[in-house]
């Protein structure tokens, strides 16, 4: 038996201990909001945070995290009631396909904001978007920092 | 994802002692610390049926310790600790550098250096580091062990751990006097989750008079394991740094590597950007 937090909830596991935490949230616990892109930990669309900080989901058997507070883009916010920084994804075009969006977003709710829009790319750096060329992207977490 | 969770034997030690005791009796198992290496290799089918000895409750090989004329980094200290401690970067900056050019940070978040050392890949990017660093490894395990980088690493993907034997740390030489001159320098198509082409670390010091009064330098992805220059190194021992004498060190770079052509570059390119950041660093200066 292993047990989580995931989005402030206690969660039990009771499954093979080398299932993966991409296919524990999405299959055990519901939570279809994280995709599974690469599967190589190169492309970043599978990004959790866990205990606070960006992992690759796909690349961690959930043994390994034992006990640990999980977040998936499932905590940011409802559709009816986005959070700011989901907002300025929609606002200003960061979303597209909308493949990359769950763990750019995470990766972006990680730490402080950005402080440039080095910064911001410096931050993104282990995300892989195929449609936006990242400016929008990049423009959505900048916004995100103005509003807050 | 071909991997099936339901085929993996999974050991969970909680401590150290439990660790070493279940390895002794299931050396077969693959130890297991951030996974990011592993992971990759599961994902595509390739380790179905195998049994882990899953490292990840082990407190006692985490953390990073400054001890008499040593820093015991932990093997189970991530890259992410690595490039934020104050004590690796007040006093091994090039290693705190490499840290922060691991994957990204989702990798830096889980990969731990005891990791990068045991995979022992010719382009692991901490490695070149930890060359100049003169690293020590320690083990347990059938009596424990301190390895040389240079006599752990004995070929591509291939260290010298026996069966049942883990390693514990890394431990760092603290420097007699700091470098007049440090480096560290990937070559990748990406900044990010770049596999390198070369990647090197550097350590020079120099005497008033402008001679060389130590180099160290380093390469990884240019031979089966990472090398240190050696013939370079000991020829500009004593002599004024020169642009001739810079030229005549990238010159006998060749002497310890063995760059090949493999999907990611070519030995001609790597030798040459080799050649490059070598001849770099030790340009004179104003």
């Amino acid at each position: 038996m292993i047990t989580l937090t995931v989005n402030g909830r206690r969660r039990r596991y009771a499954g093979p201990p080398f299932k993966r935490l991409l296919d524990v949230l999405r299959q055990d616990f519901g939570l279809t909001g994280t995709k599974e892109g690469c599967g190589e930990g190169e492309c970043g669309a599978c990004t959790v945070l866990v205990d606070g900080k960006p992992v690759a989901s796909c690349l961690v058997p959930v043994c390994q995290i034992e006990g640990a507070r999980v977040r998936t883009v499932e905590s940011l916010g409802k559709a009816a009631r986005l959070s700011a920084l989901q907002k300025a994804f929609v606002e200003r075009g960061g979303i597209q396909c909308g493949f990359c969006a769950p763990g750019i977003l995470m990766t972006a709710s990680a730490g402080p904001a950005p402080k440039s829009e080095d910064d911001a790319r410096r931050k993104l750096a282990g995300h892989i978007c195929r449609c936006t060329g990242y400016v929008h992207i990049v423009e959505s977490l900048m916004a995100a920092r103005r509003k807050k | 994802m071909k991997g099936d969770p339901g085929s993996m034997t999974v050991l969970r030690p909680r401590g150290a002692a439990q660790a070493l005791r279940m390895y002794a009796r299931r050396p077969d198992a693959i130890p297991l610390a951030g996974g990011t290496d592993f992971m990759v290799a599961w994902n595509a089918g390739e380790r179905d049926g195998r049994a882990v000895l899953d490292l990840s409750a082990v407190r006692e090989w985490r953390g990073i310790r400054r001890t008499a004329g040593v820093l015991s980094i932990g093997a189970l200290a991530t890259h992410a600790e690595l490039g934020d401690d104050h004590l690796v970067r007040r006093h091994f900056p090039v290693l705190a550098r490499a840290a922060a050019a691991v994957g990204s940070a989702q990798i830096q978040n889980r990969g731990t250096l005891g990791g990068n050392v045991a995979n022992a890949s010719p382009a692991a990017d901490t490695l070149p580091a930890l060359a100049v660093y003169d690293a020590r490894i320690a083990t347990a395990g059938g009596g424990g062990r301190r390895l040389q980088l240079s006599d752990f690493l004995i070929g591509v993907k291939k260290n010298a751990l026996l069966p049942g034997e883990l390693i514990t740390a890394v431990e760092l030489p603290l420097l007699p006097r700091r470098p007049d001159r440090q480096l560290f320098r990937k070559v990748g198509p990406r900044a990010a989750m770049a596999i390198s082409k070369t990647v090197a670390a550097g350590l020079l010091w120099l005497d008033r008079g402008g001679a060389v009064r130590e180099l160290r330098f380093a390469l990884g992805a240019m031979a089966p394991t990472v090398a240190r220059l050696k013939a370079a190194e000991e020829f500009v021992r004593g002599r004024k740094l020169t642009p001739a004498l810079a030229e005549e060190a990238c010159r006998l770079l060749d002497q310890d590597v063995a760059p090949i052509d493999d999907p990611r570059s070519t030995a001609a390119y790597r030798l040459a950007v080799s050649r490059n950041l070598l001849r770099e660093f030790l340009a004179p200066r104003f």
